[in-house]
This record gives structure tokens, C-alpha cells and sequence, in this order.
């Protein structure tokens, strides 16, 4: 048997109250694209910054071509030819291309050679870049570029790839999809990180599976179905949403004619918004990050005002209203960022009940607050949505993200919402807690609330929406019926590749 | 009133002069706030910076070890600021806070036996035949050696974060410092040698004051130039020879007025006095309306967490 690139034998690592990694092997073999599964909290993450030398492990050891191996500092391991794409894109947005290019690299050399060469490799493996440009200016996809490019320019032997598709069209993905390729066919290891299982059928020689922070198996991705696999990762059988055929009521959200300029500076303005959600209906909202998510979900929610007839509730003018008197008349809203925008990180969970419920739920009186009937709404979320926390003087601060999207989401079914919008509901949500804040959604829509979810997850707005439409910076593409409609459609209501020209390779 | 008092030669030379504490300042902090710190205790550090000049001036009666103690002086008390901020992870806008009244308070103290004392002279640099032209000469030529100083720290704080890997580095770290880390940059030792180089010029700048503008020692005398200096980081964009021009701006206002209140004209003297203020703010606010920002990381605390 030939030697592996790289061999991890029993890697461990604890931090306080977890074990992030428990004795983790496996080995990746050259030129083989290696998927790495598992759940949030996994320890997926973990396991990649020991062998990107971001953190030391506890116990255990690596060998590189049979050689020991144990980067002190990512410097050593670029060195050692690792190179590794971030998850959370680690660019600098008020530097260019080069620039950022040039800080990830240990002995760049000058501006005008740089340029030059991220030109050469870029137009080799089919992802055109201008050297110049302001990162902050460009789409997500070809941000990634720049990370990929990065990489590539130290001719990596084993490249990271940490959920790289996560911000990507499906377009952008048969392009990224193809440079991975030909990057194997030359001869450089992948370990792919991720939990969309279909790409990973698609992409990857093999897999290895996180559970736990424990290695709880390995398969073939192409001969494993990949419900097989969703259920070796969440370790018991998965439930998924049921949607019972129902009836749609009359329009209960009319927007039209809805444009407003976004308030922050890289922030995307929404451009003539037309949609109606009827009663017991659920729009899905896709479409890649910060094309107007952000933005669609202040004005609804309130927090940003418009001309009072662009947003109609049952036929009332509801622009120019704030949150708190949309609330009032039962249009409520779950922000996508749940530390800072959802909740109030240091307040505890009976404090963050009465943030939004206090209209609904009745949790005030002449401005004084009712702290024990707080308390109880807090204790019936927290019961209803299976929150795991100790209890509701808890801060919101100390939940574990999944456990706080349950929360936040929670807080909002159980005040009977009208119209209920929420953004990114089950984003970094494990499988399992996924799948019951999607079937609450559903069931209060088979309740007669109509509801909004925008999300980037597309196999989640297939599984709960009934309709469809798609935001392409700032403008939202005509609504359609879910059934029916095919990747490739959704694709091009998103913008199809952003304009990036498709690899050549 | 009599304006033919005022002569236009001296008047520019000696704006360049009044100009120079608040440049010395600005330019270090403009460094700060690039690597993502914002430092607060610019004006406890320049008032540190010229009671340790002064003093060591007086003793050896070198004003160069004069400027060189107060480089270090003015270091020291952000050595104060890095243990809080970098450290302990204290909050950066209340330590620099801080930082500023215990330097007051301070300088205070190390001073009581400096007053009245007069400091030994630099004497100016008489650039040879440069200095001879006309106008110009003792316009641009017959300085003291900091002044020249000042200016070729600008110089160099643009060149360094425009064209050097360091200052991309610098930049980097300011603008988001977790990507820098994930890098593999070391973000803490980058901007406690940002936060010490910022001390050492608001120290030096300090000192300007006590040794060659003024040039004595009385307690608080640095007047809020230290927060003016903070402004001019602001308004200048974080552009180094927009710093200089907002500081020759005000500079050339501060001794303008001083010079029109001397001629007698019939404008209270407390407009006259509050006009640097107010032109310099105004004429930033104006060129500062384009699209650059501040640092992306300024003012966050970094903790590499894991």
C-alpha cells in the first residue's frame, strides 16, 4: 500500500466542558478529494485548524508522506504545502486583490509580478480575477476566487476547502466544482468540508465522518444514499417535515412597488419589490448573501419605513408603521443574526421573551413590567422547542446557536403570528433541530399564517415553501410554484454565475 | 487696527511651528488607528512626553536627550495602555480615557520643581544657500531639526503603509483582524508596536511644545492638542498628508488669529480664538466626504479564541 499524503493517528483536543476532537483518525490519499461530515459542532472545524497548525492537539499525531508532522503556526504548514480556504472568507475588504493575495503568501514578490501571475493562474484554471480590484466590491463567488487563487499560487499538495458552496449559486459550484477536478487530476489532495451531501455524491473518492467530536465512520460518498449518510452523521433517523396539502386563504401581505435604499455603505438597496403572500402559504426567498436579505427583512419587520402604501396587511397601509406597531397587528419577524439582532447576547432568555412579546403576550402594563408572566412565556418557549438550557434566567449569550435559533424562532411562533418572516431559519442549526423549527413553520402555516422564509439553503425552501422567488441584488425575480421547478431555473432566477464566466478547462 | 503689523513671512514660518505638535501627534495615532487600536490617551502621552523632555533637557542640557526621553516617556505611558487593552481585554475608549488623566496627573507631579526654569535651546538648522532665497529661505529653511522631523515622518508612515510589505501587513491587521490571525500574522505584537510607536511621536510632539514652542513648563500645557490631534486622524481619513495639511491648517489659524488679535481688529477675541477650531473642522468635514474609512477593526478588541 502506498504511503497516504497525510495520516491522522488518534488526534484529541479538549477545551473547557467539551472534547472537541476524541481520538480522531484517517488518512487522505494523494491526489483523492476527501469529504469531511458532520454536524455543526462536529468538530469539523477543529480538526482542520490542527492541521492548518491554528490549534495544537491535546494528544496524537499527523505524518505528511510518513514524516512527522506538527505545524507550530500556519506559516509552518503552508510550508509543508497546506493551504486552506475559510469558511467565513478570511479577506480584507478595503484591500485589493493583490493585496490580500500577497499577505497570504510568505515571500510574495513585487505588486506588478504578483498581478501578473494571479492573471497566469487564474486564466489556467478558469477563474478570471482582476488583480486590482477592491475585495470589498466583489461578489461572493469570486471572493472565493481570491481564496482559491491564494491558495493555488503555493502550489498546495493538500488543499482545505471549509464548505466552500455554502455562498454559491449552483452555477458558481459546477465552476468551482470544475477547477477541484482538474486540481486532482494534477495530483493535489482535497479534504472537503461540508454537510451538503449531494455535492459531496458528486465530488468526493471519500468520506469520513464526524459525530461527536468522534470518527464514526467512513464510506464511499458515490455508492452511500446520502439519507445513509445524514443518519451516520446525526446519529438516529431523521425526521422529515411533513407538509399536508391545504388551502391557500386571501392575501394577507401585499407588497408592491417596494424600493428603498439599504441603510448601511456595502448594504445592497431593494429595487420595485412586487409579492403577496396569501393566507396558509409559505414564500421561500432565495438567493446568494447580501443581495438583499438583509435589507427585505427591515422592511418588513419595521426597521426600515416606506411609503405607507408599498407594504398592505389585510389591506391596511402598514410602510410607514414601526416594529412595534406591526407586531401589534400580528406581522412578526426573526432576524437572521441571532447574537445582536434576535437577541440581546447578555440579557437572559426571560428578558429577551419580553423584547418581542410584550405586545402580544401582554407582558406590560402602564409600562411596568410583568416579570412572572414573562417568565412563564419563557419557560413555554423554552419547553415547546425542546431549548436545552438550564433555565430562563439563562443569558442568551451562553445557548449553543442551534439552541438559540430555537428560541428565537420559538418566540415568535408562540405569539400567533399573522404574517410571520423570518430570515435564515435554520441557519447553523444541527439536522435534527433543523428539521423541527421547519416543521413548526409548517405547522403554523397550516394554521393560516402566512409566512416568508428567506434562506440561502435551497433544499430547505424546496422542503417547506410553496412558492418560490429569487433576490438578485435587490431585485426580488416573479414568484413561482415550488413543484416543478428545476435546480437549473432556480439557478438562473438567482443570477445565474453573477456574470463569471464559466471555466474553460 | 493696523494689518501692515503683520508680516506674511513670519507669519507662514511660524504656522509651521504651531503646526507641528498637533502633526507629530496625528501622525502617530494615524498609525494606531491603521493597525485597529483606537488610542484615546493621546493627550496624556504628549503631556508626558514634554515634562520628560523638558526635564532631561534641563539636566543634561542636550535638548536631543530631551527629545529622546520624551519619545521614551510618551512610550512608556502606552506600555500602560497595551497591558489594559491588549492584555487584560479592557475596554479601549475607557483606557484611553484613562490614560489621559493619569498622564495629566502625572506630569503634574514629575514637574512641581520645572516651573519658570528655561530649557536649553535646539537653535535652527540654516539650510546653506537654500535658506538665502528670499521669501522662501526663512519661509521653508530655518527650521529646528524636528520640525523636519515631523515632515519626514509623514513621509515615511505614506510610503511604509502604501508601498511596504509591513504596512500591508499593518493595514491588514486593522482592517479585520481575525482573517489576520487566521493568516498566521501575530495581531497583539503588531499593534503593541503600533500603540508604542504612536506614544513615542505623541511624546516627541509633547515635547515640541515644552522645549521650542513655548518654550517653558507649566502644568497642563499640551491645552487639548492631543484631541485634536484625534480629530485630525478622523477628518483626515487616515491619510497621512491630509493629517499634515489639516495640521498646517490649523496651525496657520491658531497663529493667524493670535496675530489679528495683536493688531486690535474688531472681532471679539473669542471668535478669533475658537476659528482653527471651527475652519479646520469644516475644511476636513469638506475633504473627508469621500468614500474611505475608518479601519474596519478600530476600536475592537481582539481575542484569539480558537
Amino acid at each position: 500500500m502506498t504511503t497516504p499524503l497525510l495520516s491522522l493517528q488518534g488526534l484529541t483536543k479538549a477545551y473547557p466542558g467539551v472534547v472537541a476532537n476524541d481520538q480522531v483518525s484517517f488518512d487522505i490519499g494523494e491526489g483523492e478529494v476527501h469529504a469531511l461530515l458532520g454536524e455543526n459542532g462536529a468538530g469539523k472545524s477543529t480538526l482542520v485548524k490542527m492541521i492548518y497548525g491554528l490549534v495544537k492537539p491535546d494528544s496524537g499525531t499527523m505524518l505528511l508522506r510518513g514524516q512527522a508532522f506538527a505545524p507550530p503556526e500556519p506559516r509552518a504548514a503552508r510550508a509543508d504545502g497546506i493551504a486552506m480556504v475559510f469558511q467565513h472568507f478570511s479577506l480584507f475588504d478595503a484591500l485589493n486583490v493583490a493585496e490580500n493575495i500577497a499577505l497570504g503568501m510568505e515571500n510574495p514578490p513585487a505588486m506588478g509580478d504578483l498581478a501578473a501571475r494571479i492573471r497566469e493562474v487564474s486564466e489556467t484554471y478558469g477563474l478570471p480575477l482582476d488583480p486590482y480590484r477592491t475585495v470589498g466590491d466583489l461578489s461572493a463567488g469570486e471572493r472565493q476566487r481570491v481564496e482559491i487563487i491564494r491558495c493555488l499560487l503555493q502550489d498546495p499538495k493538500l488543499l482545505i476547502m471549509d464548505e466552500p458552496t455554502s455562498v454559491l449559486t449552483p452555477q458558481e459550484v459546477d465552476i468551482l466544482f470544475e477547477t477541484l477536478n482538474k486540481l486532482r487530476s494534477e495530483g493535489t489532495s482535497i479534504l472537503y468540508i461540508s454537510h451538503k451531501l449531494e455535492e459531496i455524491r458528486t465530488l468526493c473518492d471519500h468520506a469520513t465522518i464526524l459525530r461527536l467530536g468522534k470518527n464514526v465512520g467512513e464510506c464511499v460518498p458515490a455508492e452511500t444514499s446520502a439519507r445513509d449518510m445524514a443518519e451516520m452523521m446525526v446519529g438516529s433517523t431523521l425526521q422529515t417535515p411533513e407538509r399536508s396539502g391545504r388551502e391557500f386563504g386571501e392575501v394577507a401581505l401585499d407588497v408592491s412597488g417596494l424600493s428603498v435604499p439599504s441603510p448601511s455603505e456595502f448594504g445592497t438597496a431593494l429595487k420595485n419589490v412586487h409579492m403577496t403572500v396569501r393566507k396558509g402559504e409559505v414564500l421561500g426567498v432565495g438567493g446568494v448573501a447580501g443581495n438583499g436579505q438583509d435589507e427585505l427583512l427591515g422592511v418588513l419587520s419595521g426597521e426600515i419605513t416606506t411609503a405607507p402604501d408599498a407594504i398592505k396587511f389585510n389591506g391596511q397601509p402598514i410602510g410607514k408603521l414601526g416594529p412595534t406597531a406591526r407586531r401589534k397587528l400580528g406581522v412578526l419577524t426573526a432576524p437572521e443574526e441571532r447574537l445582536g439582532h434576535a437577541a440581546a447576547p447578555d440579557m437572559s432568555l426571560t428578558e429577551n421573551a419580553l423584547l418581542t412579546g410584550s405586545v402580544r403576550e401582554g407582558l406590560e402594563n402602564n409600562g411596568f413590567l410583568k416579570w412572572a408572566e414573562t417568565k412563564s412565556f419563557a419557560e413555554k418557549i423554552i419547553s415547546a422547542f425542546d431549548v436545552r438550557t438550564p433555565g430562563p434566567e439563562n443569558a442568551a449569550r451562553s445557548l449553543s446557536g442551534g439552541n438559540l435559533q430555537k428560541f428565537v424562532i420559538g418566540r415568535e411562533v408562540l405569539q400567533n403570528p399573522d404574517v410571520l418572516v423570518v430570515n435564515q431559519p435554520t441557519w447553523g442549526v444541527d439536522a435534527a433541530a433543523a428539521a423541527s423549527i421547519r416543521q413548526a413553520i409548517l405547522d403554523l402555516a397550516a394554521k393560516g399564517t402566512a409566512v416568508i422564509c428567506i434562506s440561502q439553503d435551497l433544499d430547505e425552501l424546496m422542503e417547506i415553501s410553496d412558492s418560490f422567488a429569487a433576490l438578485n441584488e435587490g431585485r426580488l425575480s416573479a414568484p413561482r410554484t415550488t413543484t416543478g421547478l428545476t435546480v437549473d431555473e432556480i439557478g438562473l432566477m438567482m443570477g445565474g454565475a453573477h456574470g463569471m464566466e464559466v471555466a474553460h478547462v | 487696527m493696523d494689518l501692515g503689523e503683520i508680516n506674511p513671512v513670519l507669519l507662514v514660518a511660524s504656522l509651521m511651528v504651531a503646526a507641528t505638535p498637533l502633526l507629530l501627534a496625528a501622525i502617530g495615532e494615524l498609525v494606531v488607528e491603521k493597525a485597529g487600536v483606537l488610542n484615546l490617551g493621546v493627550e496624556g502621552m504628549m503631556i508626558v512626553g514634554a515634562i520628560s523632555g523638558f526635564a532631561i533637557s534641563v539636566e543634561t542640557g542636550s535638548p536631543w536627550l530631551g527629545f529622546i526621553a520624551a519619545a521614551i516617556g510618551g512610550a512608556v505611558l502606552s506600555l500602560l495602555f497595551v497591558l489594559l487593552t491588549q492584555f487584560a481585554l479592557a475596554n479601549q475608549v475607557a483606557s484611553g480615557l484613562a490614560l489621559t488623566l493619569f498622564g495629566l496627573g502625572f506630569s503634574a507631579l514629575m514637574g512641581q520643581s520645572y516651573v519658570g526654569v528655561k530649557p536649553p535651546s535646539m537653535g535652527d538648522i540654516h539650510i546653506p544657500l537654500l535658506s538665502d532665497i528670499p521669501v522662501i529661505g526663512p519661509i521653508l529653511f530655518q527650521h529646528d531639526p524636528i520640525l523636519y522631523l515631523g515632515i519626514a515622518l509623514v513621509a515615511a508612515v505614506w510610503a511604509t503603509l502604501r508601498y511596504t510589505r509591513v504596512g500591508l501587513i499593518l493595514r491588514a491587521v486593522g482592517e479585520n483582524h481575525d482573517a489576520a490571525h487566521a493568516l498566521g500574522y501575530k495581531v497583539i505584537k503588531i499593534r503593541i508596536l503600533a500603540i508604542l510607536f504612536g506614544g513615542a511621536c505623541a511624546g516627541l510632539g509633547g515635547a515640541y511644545i515644552s522645549l521650542i514652542r513655548v518654550p517653558q513648563w507649566t502644568e497642563g500645557m499640551t491645552a487639548g492638542v492631543g484631541w485634536i490631534a484625534l480629530a485630525l486622524v478622523v477628518f483626515a481619513s487616515w491619510k497621512p498628508w491630509r493629517a499634515l495639511l489639516g495640521a498646517y491648517l490649523f496651525g496657520g489659524i491658531t497663529v493667524l488669529q493670535l496675530n489679528l488679535q495683536a493688531a486690535g481688529v474688531a472681532i471679539p477675541v473669542e471668535y478669533l480664538a475658537m476659528s482653527p477650531y471651527i475652519i479646520t473642522i469644516l475644511v476636513l468635514v469638506i475633504l473627508s466626504a469621500d468614500k474611505s474609512s475608518a479601519p474596519a477593526s478600530l476600536g475592537r478588541t481582539f481575542h484569539a479564541s480558537h
